[in-house]
């Protein structure tokens, strides 16, 4: 392709649409979501299946009510502090499956190598895989491995599929929330994203933070003992973050929602680098965290029986959700004036100064 | 958090506001400079919260909306010549050119990359001897010194693979050219608080007698913008117009004197062009003769560029504060943070921008519309 080709983009289109995939198409923000739904869905035709997109789709086979998710890993770099690669690999598939209730059955995952990829690497991710499993006590029950040429993909990428069982007398949903519930936050948020973004370029913050990926399912397990048919709506917000998260359950269910901002439970390394960069907490990544949206008569147990948990110890009430303005999330900003809370759009770019 | 959550104090916001209700007794027009004053005002609503009559007009002071479209052209045309590494903050790489962006070039195969300072790409510049390593350097007289170390640095190093092109703007002439025009409406300032940290306020002085208008050296947190827009308005109500600094936690009226000689020794002052405002004589920095060998503009000649503005785009009219993003008609319809098409939209410095993440509609700003 000549400079000139290069530089003439998309013309004569007026406006910079490329038509290529951009690394923002990637970031679980509103260019994710576009691609999905005027790319991806439509091409299914009657082989999809109508309603919000979900973190796992509910399936019922031979009488039981299973769960179904995949998931795939591209972290850059491979190791992090507080966790892996592999870690991720089985956190976030036993927490999508979570997100509706299921407890995991089985996994499936497959290892994407990229040629000269060093076997010790190798070891170590796939340990952590193993042990990640037996600490969420689900089995890895098949596999791939396929090794593709140098250049081809960055080291290592990670798939994996989950399977789980629905716990009875509840079904959580993107499109459950409904005007008076409670929004409830497991944890801090920001560890992951930031820990990641940190050791990757090398920014000096990542000695005192660590990634918080860990399974959920337990965490859920609990609120579904107390809470049961009262949580309309789980998520983890993982890529897109908070932000994300919370407007697709707002567009989902088509209510509004009220974020109080001095609640977010922020540490105070995450807040530090985000201030610096210029990034909005709300958008970064989360791996170990999820938010609930809670009819409010129960809503106090479902709290208290998170924080008897320890990957709830941190859980705090957020916001509420509203009839008016459906499909859009405010904020109640610190000085006592309200704002819009958007989706990211694209790639996470931090502010020049 | 320390040096934080003093500053975004409720308490300390209501008392502010109370004291701002009880001196403004006429409406007043106030202009923050700085785009990260914007961003927070209108993040945080603060605008919204000022008693009725005090009014915000968003400043020119986000370099990467003034950064003109004929650079980033520039950009984007030594972007795509093989072998070349361009570099730059963050949200300059969605600022759309006339034809694309740094992102959508990247996906092409461009080696475009965000740095997170200007040391960075001389590293880079370091690793990769084979490669020319570019970094696109804009900003206000904040990000001057270190984009001035990093030349002095590649310049120790003897590197012959590392550039600058520079798009370097200056506040105060800035000003200057608003004061000046006939349609100006800005009854007083708040000054760009980092911008003076390195600048000191010397030059705000002979500005502020001049043309009898108030300016309060203000920094970026909540509180600070809520106390430099009370030293304004009370300078406003009792006649005064003098330079006052509510950022005296950054700010000498000296400044950073050692960052002033490393602009200094690596910068000359120059005219320069500003996006949606036009050329502002001695408005920038371009590098000093001795360090002419680190300028990509004269080492790449990428032929002549012809840069083309979106005709609905009112981005000038919103720079200079003579009109709000909501009075655009492309504003939140054929321009979007997801399509924009001025850079305000872009960068989240950016007045439109600010707006739009803020959830500001046309309905909402101009009675009548119904959207």
């Amino acid at each position: 392709m000549s400079t000139a080709d290069l530089l003439s983009g998309a013309c004569p289109a007026p406006r910079r649409e490329s038509e290529r995939v951009l690394l923002g198409h990637g970031s679980g923000g509103r260019l994710s979501a576009e691609l999905i739904a005027d790319v991806l869905v439509p091409a299914l035709g009657e082989a999809a299946v109508p309603g919000p997109l979900e973190d796992a789709a509910l399936v019922t086979a031979a009488g039981a009510d299973l769960a179904l998710s995949t998931d795939a890993y591209v972290v850059t770099p491979l190791f992090f502090p507080g966790g892996d690669i592999g870690r991720l690999a089985v956190h976030g598939t036993v927490n999508d499956l979570a997100m509706r209730a299921a407890m995991p059955l089985a996994l499936c995952v497959a290892y994407v190598i990229e040629e000269g990829f060093p076997l010790e690497d190798l070891r170590r991710v796939a340990a952590s895989v193993g042990e990640a499993a037996r600490d969420a006590g689900v089995r890895v029950v098949t596999g791939d491995t396929k090794v593709v040429n140098r250049g081809a993909a960055d080291g290592l990428f990670v798939v994996s599929t989950g399977l789980g069982r629905r716990l009875p007398g509840t079904a959580p949903s993107a499109a459950g929330a409904v005007p008076g519930d409670v929004v409830l936050l497991s944890g801090p948020i920001g560890s992951h994203g930031v820990t990641v973004l940190s050791t990757r370029e090398g920014l000096g913050f990542e000695a005192d933070v660590r990634s918080d990926t860990r399974p959920l399912h337990r965490l859920v397990e609990a609120m579904v003992g107390v809470g049961g048919e009262a949580l309309h709506a789980l998520r983890d917000p993982t890529r897109g973050g908070l932000a994300s998260a919370v407007n697709e359950i707002a567009q989902a269910s088509a209510v509004g929602v009220e974020i109080d901002e001095q609640a977010l439970p922020v540490p105070g390394a995450v807040r530090a680098a985000c201030e610096m960069l210029g990034l909005d907490v709300a958008h970064v990544a989360n791996e170990g965290c999820l938010v609930a949206f809670v009819a409010p008569d129960r809503a106090a147990q479902v709290l208290a029986a998170m924080r008897v948990c320890p990957e709830g110890r941190d859980a705090v009430r957020i916001g509420s959700v509203l009839a008016e303005e459906p499909g859009r999330v405010r904020m109640r900003t610190g000085v006592g004036s309200r704002r819009v809370l958007d989706m990211l759009l694209g790639e996470q770019l931090p502010r020049i100064c | 958090m320390r040096y934080l959550d003093e500053y975004r104090d409720p308490r300390l916001a209501r008392m502010l506001l109370d004291r701002l209700r009880r001196v403004a007794t006429r409406p007043w027009r106030l202009m923050e400079v700085c785009g990260g004053q914007t961003h927070t005002i209108v993040r945080q609503g603060i605008d919204e919260l000022l008693p009725a009559g005090i009014r915000m007009i968003h400043g020119p002071g986000c370099p990467v909306c003034v950064t003109p479209l004929e650079t980033l052209d520039r950009a984007m045309a030594i972007a795509a010549r093989p072998g070349t590494i361009l570099t730059s903050f963050g949200d300059m790489l969605r600022v759309p050119g006339s034809h694309t962006d740094l992102l959508a070039l990247r996906a092409r195969g461009c080696d475009v990359r965000v740095v997170y300072s200007p040391m960075d790409a001389v590293a880079l510049a370091q690793r990769h001897p084979d490669r020319q390593v570019v970094f696109l350097a804009v900003g206000f007289e904040t990000t001057a010194p270190a984009n001035a170390m990093a030349v002095l640095h590649a310049a120790d190093l003897g590197l012959a693979n590392f550039s600058l092109l520079v798009s370097h703007v200056l506040v105060p002439p800035a000003m200057t050219a608003l004061l000046d025009s006939p349609d100006c409406q800005v009854q007083a300032f708040l000054a760009a608080g980092h911008v003076c940290a390195v600048m000191g306020w010397t030059q705000y002085e002979p500005l502020a007698a001049r043309h009898r208008v108030p300016i309060v050296v203000t920094g970026f947190e909540p509180l600070d913008l809520l106390e430099g827009i009370l030293m304004a308005v009370t300078q406003l109500e009792q006649g005064r117009y003098e330079v006052e600094n509510q950022y005296a936690r950054a700010v000498r009226r000296d400044g950073n004197t050692a960052a002033q000689d490393a602009i200094r020794r690596v910068f000359r002052i120059a005219d320069r062009a500003w996006r949606g405002v036009g050329t502002i004589p001695a408005g920038g920095l371009v590098l000093a003769a001795e360090y002419a060998a680190f300028d990509a503009e004269r080492r790449f000649d990428v032929g002549d560029l012809t840069a083309r503005e979106h005709s609905e785009c009112i981005a000038g009219a919103v720079l200079t504060g003579t009109r709000e993003p909501t009075d655009c008609t492309a504003y939140g319809t054929i321009c979007t943070p997801r399509n924009p098409l001025g850079a305000p939209m872009v960068s989240s410095e950016g007045t439109c921008a600010a707006y739009f993440a803020a959830g500001r509609t046309r309905a909402a700003a101009v009675p009548g519309i119904v959207q």
